[in-house]
């Protein structure tokens, strides 16, 4: 509701901003424009989203997989802590534009460079907030799972994994507000649809408003994925919403 | 010469090598807290022993060393198979009620169902039937300490160490747990080590209560109990008990003066 009502006055600005000020319209389109392209265009936009959404979805989904399992090995190995961490923590730093056309070559122009772009884009939160996740189970409740006579294992599956559970899907939620982005790239790297591709084609046609209106739908399609995985969060840990632990 | 690990002969009293737990002259210190110093415990086979002390006695860091969750600094520590109820009762927040009673049956592996079955039986009789589905979150702490108890019990240990399993309780259903601890002591027997801030709970359920002092963790009276259980709180021996540990911790206080009573420590 105050989402809402924040968006309209921000949109009420923007138009504002785009009729008085002296910005030409093939740099900032009103909203009013944009919303004609998205209405003329939707077709055209519905095609491509699908193309995008497949992308990110399919790629989240793997970079879950992947983060979830490097996150276990890097909590069950001190050694490999110390080793891989730093190096995944600089990988961040590389500039995706600057690998997507390497993976292009590698992969070809179908939808699996596009899936390793958004993992490798969406993996690292997920790795740090599932490892934070794993270890957050307290000593006390170690303890205990000890003395009822638990294993290594048995005390990742009855304490460590469901701790870590929720904190997967919170890395998720920060992964998928960048996965979209990561497909844009991935895209502009060499592709023949997807939303990506139509922004590409559509900035130098000067079609700014469907510009604008290809990054509106990606713009809703982030906020649904968000949405999807708080739902789950909700739905695969309700424990996690509740008040935390209360000492009697 | 290389067999006589078990069973010491040397016990100064009858039934000392029937001892289930024994510590002798433990101490164990925290950088500069000495939580427990030269505490010597012995508790027999299906004997109930109550730990009382003041806050920072050094009550918890007893029955994780009976638990083999701590090692001592000095001294020995000897025990069957220990299982603790913890002080908070870390129930793990995503199983339900009957999840976490069920626990320890699941890890010794036995199968989901039967398990849950079981632990459904146990939180009918600690007065929990109805919430067996309750998530963590949803119980009060009464109902919590209960689950954890039932839990406790299911694991099946020789030895029991029960930190405050009756803290959080109103006094009525306090009193009803302490009826059917006992009547399930009378029924399948175990060891016991309770610690316990209630001198009248320790009177009323055990056959001997030991009572430490405040740092250092040292043990300044051990009084037993003789009348059979179930005994009323208003039984004569049970007052006099109580009296007897309000005044030995009162003693205790600060400075561990070594009053000594009852229970003959051997020289
Ligand atoms: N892990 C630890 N690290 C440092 N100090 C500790 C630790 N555990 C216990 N202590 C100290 O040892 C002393 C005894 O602690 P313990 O928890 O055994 O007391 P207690 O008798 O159980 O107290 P309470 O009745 O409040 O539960 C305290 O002074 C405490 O600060
Ligand atoms: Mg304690």
């Amino acid at each position: 509701m105050l989402a809402a009502l924040l968006f309209l006055l921000l949109l009420g600005a923007w138009e504002l901003y785009a009729r008085a000020g002296n910005v030409d319209d093939f740099i900032l389109p009103a909203p009013t424009e944009v919303g004609r392209a998205l209405y003329d265009d939707r077709g055209l936009l519905w095609d491509n989203l699908l193309v995008t959404a497949q992308e990110v979805v399919l790629g989240l989904a793997l970079a879950l997989v992947v983060g979830a399992a490097l996150a276990i090995a890097l909590h069950f190995s001190p050694l490999l802590r110390r080793a891989v961490y730093p190096l995944l923590v600089g990988s961040q730093a590389i500039p995706i534009v600057t690998v997507a056309p390497l993976l292009v070559v590698w992969f070809g122009y179908g939808i699996l460079p596009k899936l390793v772009i958004v993992a490798l884009v969406c993996f690292f939160p997920i790795v740090v907030t599932t490892l934070d996740g794993l270890r957050s189970v307290e000593p006390e409740q170690h303890k205990l799972l000890r003395t009822l006579g638990a294993s290594r294992w048995q005390a990742f599956r009855w304490a460590e994994a469901p701790a870590a559970l929720p904190a997967a899907l919170s890395g998720a939620k920060i992964a998928v507000a960048v996965g979209g982005i990561a497909a844009v790239f991935a895209e502009y790297a060499g592709s023949e649809d997807g939303l990506g591709h139509l922004l590409l084609q559509a900035i130098p046609q000067l079609e700014t408003p469907r510009a604008w209106a290809a990054v509106v739908v990606l713009a809703a399609l982030a906020v649904c994925c968000f949405a999807l995985l708080a739902l789950a969060e909700r739905r695969l840990a309700p424990w996690a919403h509740r008040r935390k632990d209360p000492i009697p | 010469m290389a067999t006589d690990l078990e069973a010491p002969v040397e016990g100064p009293r009858p039934g000392a090598d029937e001892a289930e737990v024994e510590l002798l002259g433990v101490t164990r210190t925290f950088g500069p807290v000495t939580a427990l110093d030269g505490v010597t415990l012995r508790a027999a086979r299906h004997e109930v022993v109550a730990v009382v002390g003041a806050s920072g006695s050094g009550k918890s860091t007893l029955l994780e060393l009976v638990c083999g969750l701590q090692a001592p600094d000095a001294g020995s520590v000897r025990a069957a198979r220990a299982v603790l109820m913890p002080q908070r009762d870390q129930l793990l927040p995503w199983l339900d009620a009957l999840g976490n009673a069920a626990l320890p049956l699941r890890l010794q592996g036995v199968g989901k169902a039967q398990a849950r079955e079981r632990a459904h039986a146990l939180l009918r009789e600690v007065g929990l039937a109805g919430f067996e589905r309750a998530k963590v979150y949803e119980l009060s702490g009464g109902m919590r300490q209960r689950v954890a108890f039932a839990r406790t019990l299911l694991a099946g240990a020789p030895v029991l160490c029960l930190d405050e399993p009756f803290g959080a309780l109103d006094a009525i259903t306090r009193a009803e747990l302490h009826g059917w601890l006992t009547e399930v002591l009378a029924r399948e027997p175990r060891t016991v080590l309770l610690v316990t801030h209630d001198v009248e709970e320790a009177a009323v359920l055990a056959d001997r209560v030991v009572v430490l002092s405040p740092r250092p963790g040292r043990v300044v009276a051990e009084i037993a109990v003789e009348t059979p259980r179930p005994r009323p709180a208003t039984a004569d021996e049970v007052v006099a008990v109580r009296a007897r540990a309000l005044e030995a911790l009162a003693a205790a206080g600060g400075e561990a003066g070594g009053a000594r009573e009852a229970g003959g420590e051997p020289g």
